[in-house]
């Protein structure tokens, strides 16, 4: 009797989903508040998100757009036993996520410069609505770059699964299901951005 | 394939030797469900002697006005550390770790669940957050003196330990993450030939419906303690009105979370129930579909109930009628379940076992949780009760006389199957009886004291409160002596008792056609189900 659940193409699928599913209701939480305090504090959101840099945010959408085009090629690739490719395409998102990072640090330490950070004098010096903006926004971008470093780490680990030959035309649920974890880090910045950087 | 056979097949250890290898390491690295299962039963059952010994020295220091056994400060650290224990290393991760890994793929007639690693990877997180609290006990500040719940903007300011301790509770959320979405996943792919979601027993239908509510509840607890530590580490202030936020929002993500984590706890212990009583009554369980279908409402309807917990913080009118006209809703399922269970009794041939009697109290015992919980529902009546011992005395019965004693219940009815041994009879039935007992003298009288208005979590109290506090804490001791009775009758049955093999509940269900204790894969031959869970005759037993 051989085992059939490490061959459970659809259960490790539905595994995966709802994983990702938990992780979109993680930043509900954020989503929640983000809505409550936007209600309350309409006007201060709305000064507040004119100074966050919206070339700086575009910019990593569409780095974060292109990293995810890069992973749906590589499982395309890793099906057609073009392992190499998935490589070098697997490779391309980790380069874009990277990038994503680098940006995200620039636009961090320039607001930080300003003084503008948690429980930072100048936060608290000006009005409520505002601190609790920022609050959310460094709580929001800094969990959703968690997921970038982590979804980085994950399509590396990978990598080298695909590179050694265990993850394959036949067995690629594994690259399948970190390509999806990628798309889901790639939808949420998709609502962080005009959220935060567009409002108004 | 008759499944009776199988269960006759002697099975010489089962999977506690099927391995092969030997020590700690063959337990603590094993993918086996059954040893999961196992580490998670000892494990939990282990933090429940430690928050059982808090408890009882918070009644203690109950016992009399004044200061008794500790100063108040202590008293503060041990009533959130009895709370946080009992509830996220005990009651929580209890069911779906123990029970849930040890009988749930035997019932549906898999090998083992969908994901065997992460599984293990579940117990380890378990652990690993486990022994974070502990180290946040000792170190840091001290214990933490909020409460369970870590309410701001007292868990935001105060210079105990709560970062750390919340950090522990977060890993512990993953962990529970983990198990639900494998436990759906099993339940959805898994199931053997002839397993159709109409013959899946019940208990396993209870399980699948808490795994929905850990999976779609627990990010947002995740979420809420980030935001705790943020709060505590970088003064985020998002929970602190002087900076813009607003303390509310806090009470709400967290009763979203916890108030559906209630079901975590109480659904399958129900599910527990709906496989013993028609075990022990000799009949098919009335209303197979309804309480199926109730465990599911259940999950539903009790996710959007949270605000019941802050009808005194200040909502408004609109949002208090809502939340309580839900609130009675969740009632219509569980009065279902109930009437369920009661009309399977009813000419019934009972035999009253030990796991039976557990299984009988719980109905009363939930009975009453379930319907002081009603006051609590009625947003007139709970502004009259509102942290007060009542609402101690409520949980108490719903927590710890329901899950509790379903928990109870089921190491009666299971644990000899995975050990081929059994506990003595008479001292079972005599440690549920001190159990029993003190339990209501403990828990009725906390409520009556509640009506009266003494206030929860208080150090001290008003001199009038004096005799029923004492009546309450004998009633605890008569409560930890049986006990102490049940844990040394059990585990030295399971070690050293009659043996038990075969089938001799007479259950229908698939664990009980495996061999004694199962093999490591747990069918001899691949299982196709012929006949319903509570099918008796078509079990082939007599
Ligand atoms: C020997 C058994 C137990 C005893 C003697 C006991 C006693 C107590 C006492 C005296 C309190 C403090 C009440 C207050 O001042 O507000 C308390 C609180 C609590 N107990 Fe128990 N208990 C026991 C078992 C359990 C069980 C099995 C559970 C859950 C499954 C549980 C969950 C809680 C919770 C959540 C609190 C609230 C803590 C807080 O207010 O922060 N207890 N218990
Ligand atoms: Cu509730």
């Amino acid at each position: 009797m051989s085992h059939p659940m490490h061959k459970d193409y659809t259960g490790a699928k539905l595994g995966m989903w709802l994983f990702l599913f938990t992780e979109l209701l993680l930043f509900s939480g954020l989503f929640l508040l983000y809505a409550v305090y936007l209600r309350r504090y309409p006007h201060e959101f709305t000064t507040a998100g004119k100074q966050l840099n919206w070339v700086l945010g575009s910019a990593n959408t569409v780095i974060l757009l292109t990293s995810s085009l890069f992973a749906a090629m590589a499982v395309t690739a890793a099906q057609r036993s073009e392992a190499r490719r998935a490589v070098g395409l697997i490779g391309g998102t980790i380069l874009c996520a990277t990038g994503f990072m680098i940006i995200k640090y620039f636009e961090w330490s320039a607001k930080i410069g300003h003084g503008i950070y948690p429980g930072s004098e100048h936060l608290k010096a000006g009005a409520p609505g505002e601190s609790v903006f920022f609050g959310l926004y460094y709580m929001t971008t800094g969990i959703h770059g968690l997921h970038v470093l982590i979804g980085g780490g994950l399509l590396a680990w990978i990598a080298a699964k695909v590179k050694g030959g265990s993850v394959n035309a036949e067995h690629f649920v594994l690259l399948e299901n970190g390509a999806l974890y990628w798309h889901l880090v790639d939808l949420i910045w998709i609502f962080i951005f005009p959220l935060y950087y567009l409002i108004l | 394939m008759n499944q009776v056979e199988q269960a006759d097949i002697p099975a010489a250890g089962g999977f506690w030797n099927d391995t092969g290898k030997r020590g700690i390491t063959a337990w603590i690295f094993s993918t086996d469900h059954k040893r999961i299962g196992l580490l998670y039963l000892y494990s939990v059952f282990g933090f429940f002697l430690v928050g059982a010994v808090l408890g009882l020295l918070l009644r203690i220091e109950l016992m009399a006005p004044g200061r008794t056994i500790m100063n108040a400060q202590t008293y503060n650290a041990l009533f959130t550390v009895h709370g946080v224990v009992m509830i996220f290393l005990f009651i929580i991760p209890g069911f779906q770790g123990s029970f849930g890994n040890l009988v749930m793929p035997i019932q549906i007639g898999a090998r083992d669940v969908s994901f065997p690693r992460l599984n293990l990877l579940s117990w380890w997180l378990f652990i690993i957050g486990a022994v974070i609290i502990v180290v946040a006990l000792f170190t840091g500040g001290g214990p933490p003196d909020t409460g369970w719940t870590f309410y701001v903007p007292f868990s935001s300011r105060t210079g105990t330990n709560v970062s750390l301790a919340v950090f522990g509770v977060f890993v512990i959320g993953f962990s529970s993450i983990l198990t639900g979405l494998n436990f759906v996943t099993t339940i959805h792919r898994l199931r053997a030939e002839g397993m159709s979601w109409s013959r899946v027993p019940l208990f396993t239908w209870s399980l699948y419906a808490t795994a929905w509510v850990q999976i779609l509840a627990t990010p947002i607890l995740a979420i809420t303690l980030v935001l705790v530590m943020a709060e505590r580490l970088l003064g985020t202030g998002l929970f602190d009105p002087g900076q813009g936020g607003d303390p509310i929002m806090y009470q709400h993500l967290f009763w979203i979370y916890s108030h559906p984590a209630v079901y975590i706890m109480i659904l399958p212990a129900m599910g527990v129930i709906s496989d013993i009583v028609p075990v022990f009554s000799r009949k098919p369980i009335f209303g197979y579909k309804m309480i199926a279908f109730s465990s599911l409402a259940i999950a539903a309807a009790g996710s959007i109930v949270w605000g019941h917990h802050m009808f005194t913080s200040g909502m408004s009118d609109t949002a208090v009628l809502v939340f309580s006209f839900l609130t009675f809703i969740v009632a219509i399922p569980s009065a279902i379940k109930v009437f369920n269970w009661v009309s399977t009794l009813y000419k019934g041939s009972i035999s009253l076992e030990a796991p039976m009697l557990f299984a009988l109290s719980f109905i009363l015992l939930f009975s009453i949780g379930g319907l002081s919980g009603l006051i609590l529902g009625a947003a007139a009546t709970d502004i009259h009760v509102h942290d007060t011992h009542f609402v101690v005395g409520h949980f108490h019965y719903v927590m710890f006389g329901g899950a509790g004693f379903a928990f109870f219940a089921a190491m009666h009815y299971w644990l000899p199957k995975f050990y081929g041994r059994r506990y003595a009879e008479k001292p079972a039935v005599i440690a549920w009886a001190l159990m029993f007992t003190g339990f209501n003298i403990l828990y009725f009288t906390m409520q009556v004291l509640g009506m009266r208005g003494m206030p929860r979590r208080y150090y001290d109290y008003l001199p009038e409160f004096a005799p029923l506090n004492l009546v309450a804490t004998i009633g605890s001791w008569i409560l930890a002596a049986g006990l102490v009775l049940m844990v040394i009758n059990l585990f030295r049955g399971l070690f050293k008792g009659a043996e038990f093999s075969g089938n001799p509940w007479g259950g229908a269900t698939l664990e009980w056609s495996v061999p004694t204790p199962p093999p490591s894969e747990n069918f001899l031959q691949e299982p196709v189900v012929t006949h319903g869970p509570y099918d008796y005759r078509g079990a082939g037993i007599p």
